[in-house]
């Protein structure tokens, strides 16, 4: 059966921010599927909330919904669209959860609306553990024993009858990433992960698991079409043995340590676990533990959809697992449809592969001080790595040079420290195995600490000593061509490798000009998303603009590495050498450097003296904009004043300008992204903590000193400048207090409470600088008004995380206009359009603190946010209501709120609280805020301060007797009350406004709320009124 | 190891290090295989005799060598060339090192070769006669040796891996004798798995003495080399078809159909793999299978590919043929039916082994034949 008529209009669910286990591969499939939908002339619904997707772009979908990704928001969608199914294969655990609670508020039933890709049934043969467990065992397919408990109590029963056994694992049912599990060793710590998983898994149940740690970890990528035809992808083979998350572990493709035999018992398993859970289309995974002694097998898992796994099969391989998921689901066989790449053969087939792929996640523990530092049963990675190489060594050592690791792993001078740290799962654990095995460390001593399979630490043990085989070859391309060179390969996707002097590269130039574009590299904290979807709109316009798109990108997440999105992709590390290497063979027009965030522009200097040209910005701008002094010199040119500031090349000196610039200062060290080592210093004391405990400032790497104004409004600029002219594409202000770093800073536009001349002067002052810099294409610009006085804190002359946000808010897409801009046109010959419309877009950070066990959930302004979500409304409170709810702050219609505030809030806060007493909550609050409200007439419950002994405030909280926190602190006293105040609310998922205004805000939003459900518009439709 | 190379009949040279016996050198049909896994199984398929196999996958040897992944009694293949080969024995099932085995087997072996290049040549020019050749060996001796290598088509080599004399398999089930054109052991394990008693006989074996033996099911084995140069065993199978029933794989695929008329040819660079998907068009079920052979059945219109989906006939002496097979790759003929002869083929490898297991129901379906 081909392709079916019977739907016309089909609804897909994203996956929402960028969080934990749940990042940038949504994105690639749903890219993918809406692309193919659209293609095959269905009407495609989408609904996301998160604006740095390329799938949210309105040419992706025939309906584009930022609206939270909620049961509410959802179904009003649906009545309003009656889409004739739903396919919720392709936006990760978020679409998967959300399809499965629509189905059971009987949302799709009342709508007639179809699931595709996956029924009810099948999800939860495949989710709910026990159910699973059942099926397995029926189907005679060992999994490991397992008991299903859903209280501490109930764990500890069965470890006493010796139904279970320690150690265990503990997986929380219904979650992503594995999120509340671990490995229980001991009682206490069954008791412990047992309750935390309790509480994460969305049905109050864990499953406790027999541990089969030190097992080979493995996974097999699956499709089946509604024809049962099933094929297997890719073979993954996990370094880290079980015991660390798959999404944690380094991996292998395909398996290297399997034989024939096993491997196809694997594969014989797989198809069957598939078939008996019922994936009817689609692409789903299923993960295996192989004992490495007798080859016993067990079924960990399976995913009955398109997973992070299956976005790295599919740029392993070049077989589009999601494109082909959404031709299944909509009715197509395997048989019917061609492979991409050959496009004389059909996808009913398995890829076969002639290099090695290697996936190394990155990770961001440093963001999180005080988390424990070991990798375990539930994800911790932000990102990960990819590199292709024609042997082992190859690929691993491109794989380590790809990770652009912010700090070099001390390594201890003993062995026997060395080996006693590698016990432990840890991200900095193969850096000190390549260390160990370089020193001369045997392989079976390594084996015997970590049990990781022998093949693999005698091959790293010949990288560590011998290098990594390209000595005496030469550097060409190959293709990926899913074949291994059996037939032709038509798409241009390309990898470096050495092989024998004379060996023909693969890559087919051609004649036209080529623009290279550099990708963000891997997923951090920091840099995300919105940098991918920068470069993937600089490669559509390069393409529009009549020159070949070059990508080079080492992020098997994302768009940009998707071969259909440039004329040609690279698959390599963002190293100044192999960045080299592709152009020496490109001969390109120019390099795009500004678009990838920090990881290209950090090559810039080395591409301009090695005489390659750059597109837009010079590098002398990039420099002077960086450089304290000389930017400071420019805006004092243009009359522009920065807050007080200073730099130091030693403690010493740093102490002196603290004192001269003054407190309280934002400290950090010169040229970083995301604001790592950031902090604000109160005093002398904080600030001598500060350079004991984080950085040595020194000449070659200075420490910035910059008075933090207080109570001051933030606003970010985003400005287009063709070096004549400037455009200001958004002016967005911050919602949270100065000192929380931008980019966990709720944000606004247009801004809500800035007067017409300041907005003018903020026009004015990004137009002066983006022209006294000599921007060409896109710069942000970060400015502080405080006392009416406008400050600028910092000006990067790139495209900065909030260009997505802005270009959805506006309905223009700045980076192409960026893109054009680079390529000489000029913005008066370009459209940008006024933006005349009356609605207000949030933008909310999303934050992974309960990620990380033990770390101090407090923002400040290094960022730690993973990813954001938009709100559009007609209002800013409904924007604002929105964007919380889409990053996951159930902002409550009834119940307790605490409000604590600092004396100069006090008369805002008491009519908050009157607000609130009118709108039905209960008020409670500490000291001096009680007073002031009570004063006013407005019953309020007095709670003491931490510091006044139980029961306090932190305690309301951690009991679950307060629905929202209003704190707004300031200086370091309050400041550390509301941090403590702000962490319980954070772990115990409590919507805490540090603001006055993004209190008010959520008090008006409450109140839209109540009034009933707000209007759901697309994007299509508000951008064209 | 030494320096080494491969040279192709065509001149192109492929340089590598050898290893083992840095004085050997081996001429033989260059081909390549695109399984992953299974390196061993392949050298050890008496289908590759005179051949050398270029393994697509780079990292060959991983798991070291194992008598439980003998496919015959030694290997049978002249030559392995590999981009990145390994001899570790870390496997629990390695009982020694892969470089190690093939040089205890005889088997020249060559590593650090841009195999995806050869391969990419192959692919454009076809499978032609080559040799793995220390450095010290002039090109020009190494051409010299090529050149009075017999090319594939027109060899025989199924005579070659035939053993002497009978081997028999206890069983209670039925009695499978096969004509023994170099046999993989997974066939008679499947064969055997299925309770049947095996009797492989010697491929010279006449009509008399495979009916001599009682069968209720005559079986023809895969086996190396050109079809067309096995015209003894094709006069042998003309006089059995029909009298029992038979089934045949790969080579024996094409030796049936040869015998019963049909025609057959030289595929480009053959189909050597664990990936190939074959359509049934019995079922309507696509399997991905294991695929070892150069030649292929020519079309009932003459053509070497089939169009559609359609289960084609060709009229044979010995009633119609009926197309049960395809491959999805290349629409080549994967297998066929003789209902009047109550005999039925594949030209794939439903055994495994190595490769995907999808097939394996197969052998039921041959066992259906015996009633």
């Amino acid at each position: 059966m081909p392709r079916r008529d019977d739907i016309h209009k089909i609804m897909l669910i994203g996956s929402g921010p960028i969080v934990i286990g749940q990042a940038a591969e949504f994105d690639y499939s749903g890219v993918q599927a809406c692309k193919v939908l659209l293609e095959e002339g269905y009407e495609v619904v989408l609904v996301n909330s998160n604006p740095a997707t390329i799938m949210t772009d309105p040419e992706f979908a025939t309906r584009t919904y930022v609206e939270p990704l909620l049961p509410g928001p959802v179904a009003a969608i649906i009545e309003k669209e009656r889409p004739d199914a739903l396919l919720p294969t392709l936006g990760g655990q978020t679409a998967l959860n959300l399809a499965m609670d629509l189905s059971a508020d009987g949302t799709l039933e009342k709508f007639g609306v179809e699931l595709i890709g996956a029924n009810r049934e099948a999800i939860i043969r495949a989710e709910d553990r026990e159910v699973f467990r059942q099926v397995m065992n029926e189907a005679g397919i060992r999994i490991p024993w397992s008991v299903t408990v859903e209280s501490v109590e109930a764990a500890l029963e069965v470890l006493d009858s010796g139904e279970a056994t320690l150690p265990a694992i503990i997986r929380p049912a219904f979650t992503m990433g594995g999120q509340g599990g671990g490995i229980a060793e001991t009682r206490d710590e069954l008791i412990s992960i047992v309750a935390k998983g309790v509480a994460a898994s969305p049905i109050g149940q864990v499953l406790v698991e027999e541990s089969v740690i030190g097992w080979g970890e493995f996974e097999l990528e699956v499709m089946r079409d509604h024809k049962d035809n099933v094929v297997i992808i890719c073979s993954i083979e996990n370094l880290d043995p079980m015991g660390v998350h798959t999404g944690d572990s380094i991996t292998i493709a395909p398996a290297q340590s399997l034989t024939d035999p096993v491997y196809q018992s694997l594969r014989d398993i797989a198809i069957k676990v598939i078939r008996v859970v019922g994936v009817e289309t689609g692409g789903s995974n299923v993960q295996f533990a192989v004992n490495p002694a007798d080859g016993e097998i067990a079924v960990i898992e399976m995913n009955p959809r398109v997973s992070r796994s299956s976005a790295l099969a599919s740029k392993a391989t070049g077989f589009p697992i999601a494109k082909m998921a959404a031709k299944l689901a909509v009715g197509y066989a395997l048989e019917e449809i061609p492979n991409d790449i050959t496009r004389a053969t059909p996808a009913a087939f398995e890829p076969t592969i002639d290099y090695v792929v290697t996936k190394i996640p990155r990770f961001a523990f440093e963001k999180f001080p005080g988390a424990e530092h070991r990798l375990s049963t539930y994800m911790q990675s932000v990102g990960e790595v990819m590199a292709i190489g024609r042997t082992f060594r190859q690929s691993f050592s491109k794989a380590l040079a790809s990770r652009e690791l912010d700090a070099i792993t001390p390594i201890p001078d003993s062995d026997a420290d060395l080996l006693k740290e590698i016990e432990v799962p840890t991200p900095e654990r193969i850096d000190l195995i390549m260390a160990g095995l370089a020193r001369g460390i045997k392989v079976e001593e390594i084996h015997s600490r970590t049990h990781i399979d022998p093949w693999f630490l005698r091959e790293l043990a010949s990288l560590a000593l011998d290098g990594d085989g390209s000595e005496g070859k030469e550097l060409v391309y190959n293709s990926v061509d899913t074949c291994a060179a059996e037939f032709e390969a038509r798409t241009p996707y390309y990898y470096s490798s050495y092989e024998a002097p004379g060996s023909p590269s693969e890559v087919r130039r051609g004649d036209r000009p080529s623009v290279v574009i550099l990708g963000a590299g891997p997923n951090r904290i920091g840099q995300g998303i919105e940098f991918d979807y920068c470069c993937v709109h600089a490669a559509m316009t390069v393409r529009d603009c009549g020159r070949d798109a070059v990508m080079i990108n080492c992020n098997p997440e994302t768009v940009s590495t998707d071969y259909d999105t440039s004329d040609r992709l690279y698959f390599e590390p963002l190293t100044l050498e192999h960045v080299l290497a592709v152009c020496e063979l490109e001969k390109p027009e120019g390099v795009i450097v500004q678009f990838g965030g920090q990881t290209p522009l950090k090559l810039a200097q080395g591409l301009k003296d090695a005489g390659i040209p750059l597109l837009g910005t010079p590098v002398e701008a990039i420099d002077a904009a960086e450089d304290r002094g000389k930017f400071g010199a420019l805006i004092d040119r243009l009359g522009i004043k920065p807050p007080p500031y200073g730099s130091a090349m030693s403690a010493d000196e740093a102490l002196e300008v603290a004192a001269r610039v003054g407190y309280p200062l934002l400290v950090r060290p010169s040229f970083v992204l995301g604001g790592r080592a950031m902090e604000i210093c109160y005093s002398g004391e904080d600030l001598d903590t500060y350079l004991k405990e984080h950085v040595q400032a020194s000449p070659e790497h200075p420490l910035l000193l910059d008075r933090f104004l207080e109570n001051a409004i933030e606003v970010d600029v985003d400005a287009l400048c063709d070096g004549e002219e400037v455009k200001v594409a958004g002016i967005m202000q911050h919602v949270e207090e100065a000192g929380v770093h931008s980019g966990d800073s709720a944000c606004v536009i247009p801004p809500m409470s800035i007067g017409q001349e300041m907005l003018e002067e903020i026009r004015d002052a990004s137009a002066a600088i983006a022209l006294e810099l000599g921007v060409i294409g896109l710069i942000n610009i970060q400015f502080a008004i405080a006392d009416g006085g406008l400050y600028v804190i910092e000006a990067n002359p790139r495209a900065s995380r909030t260009v997505p946000f802005v270009s959805k808010a506006i309905g223009a897409p700045v980076a192409k206009l960026a893109t054009r801009v680079m390529l000489g046109e000029k913005l008066a010959d370009l459209e940008l359009p006024e933006n005349n419309s009356t609605h207000v877009s949030v933008k909310e950070a999303v934050l992974p603190f309960s990620r990380f066990q033990g770390s101090d959930s407090v923002l400040g302004p290094e960022m730690k946010s993973t990813g954001e979500v938009i709100g559009i409304g007609p209002d800013f409170p409904t924007a604002f209501g929105k964007a919380q709810a889409a990053a996951g702050v159930a902002l409550p219609d009834e119940g307790t709120v605490f409000i604590s505030v600092t004396d100069t809030d006090k008369p805002a806060a008491t009519q908050l609280a009157a607000r609130f007493h009118d709108l039905g909550f209960k008020v409670v609050s500490t000291g001096g805020t009680a007073q002031a409200i009570s004063r006013m007439g407005v019953p309020v419950e007095t709670i003491n301060k931490i510091a006044e002994g139980s029961p306090h405030v932190v305690e309301l909280i951690a009991d679950g007797r307060c629905d929202l926190v209003i704190n707004t602190p300031t200086g370091s006293g309050a400041r550390a009350d509301g941090y403590e105040i702000r962490s319980a609310a954070i772990r115990h998922g409590i919507p805490s406004l540090t603001t006055m205004t993004g209190a008010s805000a959520a008090v008006r939003a409450i109140i839209a709320r109540q009034k009933g459900p707000g209007e759901v518009f697309s994007l299509q439709e508000l951008h064209a009124r | 190891m030494t320096p080494g190379y491969v040279l192709l009949e065509d001149g192109s040279r492929f340089d590598g290090l050898l290893c083992g016996d840095p004085e050997a050198s081996t001429v033989g049909e260059v081909v390549f295989n695109t399984a992953m896994t299974g390196y061993q199984e392949a050298v050890t398929d008496p289908s590759y005799a005179g051949q050398i196999i270029t393994f697509t996958y780079p990292m060959i040897g991983n798991y070291g060598a194992s008598h439980d992944a003998m496919e015959s009694t030694r290997a049978h293949a002249r030559g392995v060339i590999m981009r990145d080969a390994r001899n570790g024995t870390d496997a629990a099932t390695a009982d020694s090192g892969w470089l190690d085995w093939l040089s205890s087997s005889g088997v020249l072996a060559i590593t650090g070769v841009n195999t995806r290049a050869l391969v990419r040549h192959i692919r454009a020019k076809g499978a032609m006669r080559g040799s793995i050749m220390s450095s010290a060996t002039s090109q020009a001796d190494a051409a010299a040796m090529i050149a009075t290598e017999p090319t594939m088509a027109g060899s025989d080599f199924a005579s070659l891996v035939s053993p002497d004399s009978p081997i028999e398999f206890e069983g209670d089930g039925p009695h499978v004798v096969a004509l023994d054109t170099g046999i993989k052991s997974s066939i008679t394990d499947q064969l055997r798995e299925r309770g049947c008693r095996v009797t492989l006989l010697p491929s010279s074996s006449g009509p008399e003495e495979v009916l001599g033996r009682a069968p209720d099911l005559i079986f023809l084995a895969n086996g190396p080399g050109d079809p067309a140069a096995v015209a003894g065993v094709v006069e042998t199978v003309r006089e059995l078809v029909g009298k029992k029933p038979m089934v045949g794989i790969c080579l024996g695929h094409q030796l049936l159909c040869r015998a019963v008329g049909l025609e057959t040819f030289k595929l480009p660079f053959g189909h050597r793999g664990s990936n190939h998907p074959v359509k049934d068009l019995e079922t309507g079920v696509i399997e991905i299978t294991s695929q070892n052979h150069g030649f292929a059945v020519v079309g009932p219109d003459g053509a070497h590919t089939i169009e559609g989906d359609d289960p084609v006939r060709w009229q044979t002496g010995f009633g119609e043929a009926v197309l049960s097979h395809i491959n999805l790759y290349d629409r080549t003929v994967e297998g066929l039916r003789l209902p009047d002869a109550n005999a039925m083929t594949v030209q794939h490898h439903p055994e495994a082994g190595p490769g995907p297991r999808d097939s394996r129901h197969l052998f039921d379906r041959f066992l259906e034949l015996v009633g």
